[in-house]
């Protein structure tokens, strides 16, 4: 097996036996649990004439409700990248346990895009596992499906991916817990950077729009939530946010449109950017 | 400096002088600033010569969550190793360095003494034709020091070559075959042992001597003070009734003389002191 894929399994293998997997499985079978008792719930709200409330505002709801059940699970992920990529090489390197391995035909590159892909991998399926597992409680609970789930797991993987990529270059440089508390607090940041560009929207203010914009471009991360949050907007939402006009797209919770092409294009050369960064930094740096 | 194949080289230095750093520099995971140097016919940092090498660094540590059978495994897929010679290469690595009965038992759950002999044999793995080992006994017992010494004794018989760095001075005595000592970054002297250690040391038990007294005795060489037994590190057995009448003259009383042999410790020290003169 090439050392790329050796370094990846081995990062699998970590999560796996210091039981992280086992531990985001239980947390997360709970949370779908409860949010499916709480879902189950609204079908049996009842309005003051004591009559049940109609399908069309159940889905309204469970919608709604369903993008802040999704902003905790996306939290989730960002997080738990954030605390696991940060240590990722520089623990390593701290340790020695790299020094052994590095002494082998290896190349530092092949050591830092092994423990992306691994990491990676693990992103991508807690994100697809619990994307699965919650639609599937929200659907048995309510009957209600989001418009784009397919679209709405590889936006929120890609978040978790961006903040696992953050982490990485961080931590071929700053120990574990140095690299990442930045990478959590730069995922805060251009969160909230959003949020000013969401109000810039809502005022016309082209300067606090500014700050939204270039936030998603130094950091994708509010971006790519934008573009889970329209892939769960149900089209009567849409239609009611686009006639409120600008003041409808001034929310953190609602996406009028798609993330433009033009963005997701600058999130691949992102990605690409990181790993390129990540690969020269640890590269010249002494071991 | 060179090291030819099958020889026992050690690589001697106070703490601090560049034995770690020479070794890193030699294995490309360091970068030179200056200089050149060659592994295997091969100028360092070359991918390839690297499956012919193993390494037991001074700062060991391994995967604590895997068996020491899937750590040797680990290495054996990074040599890379024939997919069929695993078994039989981890057996005996396992074997060489006495773990044979803990090869299924996490690393998490052996002390510094075992990791150490983990490494050892993860350095073995491939039958290297050259060993790095930064002080492979840092963390053995006496049973476990004799044991390496043995491993190493074993690997040059069957022409691997040993860069052995370290500062266990009797260690390096009894199985290198040429030393090289390095302080601040730089080789001091290099040699046989027979072409090092060919003075003579003597110990001196006194007593009455102050400090401007044991000044003046510099005059006899580099002297190893211990306060009561002084040492002078290279001194003629000729010289030994003056140095005596000497201490005696200046009030000290002496209790014993012992001419010796110059041991690599003594020698060492000497190198040393006539360095920072």
């Amino acid at each position: 097996m090439p050392p790329v894929f050796v370094f990846a399994r081995l990062t699998v293998q970590e999560a796996s036996r210091r039981r992280l997997l086992l531990a985001l499985l239980v947390l997360t079978l709970l949370v779908v649990g409860f949010s499916a008792w709480g879902f189950h719930k609204i079908t049996t709200v009842t309005r003051g004439d004591g009559s049940l409330l109609p399908p069309t505002q159940v889905t309204l709801i469970s919608s709604q409700l369903l993008i802040v059940v999704t902003f905790m699970y996306s939290g989730v992920l960002a997080l738990s990248a954030a605390v696991v990529a940060g240590p990722l090489i520089s623990s390593e390197v701290e340790s020695g346990l790299l020094l052994s391995m590095l002494a082998r035909p290896v190349r530092r590159s092949e050591v830092v895009i092994g423990k992306w892909l691994g990491l990676g991998v693990l992103v991508a399926l807690y994100a697809a596992g619990s994307a699965f597992l919650e639609l599937t409680a929200v659907n048995w609970a309510t009957g209600y499906l989001p418009p784009h789930p397919i679209e709405l797991v590889l936006y929120v993987a890609a978040e978790g991916l961006a903040l696992l990529s953050l982490g990485l270059v961080l931590s071929t440089r700053l120990s574990g817990i140095t690299g990442g508390v930045i990478a959590l607090v730069a995922w805060l940041m251009a969160w909230i950077a959003g949020v000013v560009g969401d109000i810039g929207t809502g005022l016309q203010n082209s300067a606090l729009q500014n700050v939204g914009t270039i936030s998603h471009l130094l950091l994708p991360t509010d971006g790519l939530w934008r573009g889970a949050v329209y892939a769960m907007e149900p089209d009567v939402i849409l239609a009611t946010l686009r006639a409120a006009g600008t003041a409808g797209r001034a929310n953190p919770f609602s996406a009028v449109d798609p993330p433009p092409n033009a963005f997701l294009a600058w999130v691949v050369v992102w990605f690409a950017l990181m790993l390129t960064l990540s690969i020269w930094s640890f590269r010249t740096r002494e071991i | 400096m060179t090291v030819p194949r099958g020889e026992i080289f050690g690589f001697l230095g106070p703490n601090g002088a560049g034995k770690t750093t020479s070794v890193k520099l030699l294995l490309g995971l360091l970068r030179p600033t200056s200089g050149e140097a060659w592994l295997l016919g091969e100028t360092i940092g070359d991918l390839k010569t690297r499956r012919r090498i193993g390494y037991l660094p001074e700062l060991f540590r391994y995967q604590g969550w895997l068996t020491a059978r899937e750590v040797l495994a680990l290495h054996c897929e990074l040599a890379p190793l024939e997919r069929s010679t695993w078994r039989e290469e981890i057996t005996r690595a396992l074997e060489t360095v006495g773990l044979t009965d803990r090869g299924d038992s996490r690393v998490s759950t052996f002390s510094k003494g075992m990791q150490q002999r983990l490494g050892l044999g993860a350095a073995l793995l491939g039958k290297p034709e050259l060993v790095f080992l930064d002080e492979p006994t840092s963390a053995l017992d006496p049973v476990g020091r004799h044991d390496v010494r043995e491993i190493i004794r074993g690997l040059s018989a069957r022409g691997t070559a040993v860069f052995l760095n370290s500062h266990l001075l009797s260690e390096v005595e009894q199985v290198c075959d040429r030393v090289a000592v390095v302080d601040h970054g730089r080789v001091i002297a290099s040699g046989t042992m027979d072409e090092l250690l060919s003075g003579t040391a003597v110990r001196v038990r006194v007593s009455g001597l102050d400090g401007a007294a044991r000044t003046k005795l510099a005059g006899f060489g580099p002297l190893d003070d211990e306060g009561e037994h002084l040492t002078f590190t290279k001194l003629d057995i000729e010289r030994v009734p003056e140095l005596v009448s000497t201490i005696v003259a200046m009030g000290g009383r002496v209790y014993e003389v012992a001419p010796r042999h110059q041991t690599l410790e003594d020698r060492f020290l000497q190198l040393l002191h006539e360095e920072e003169a």
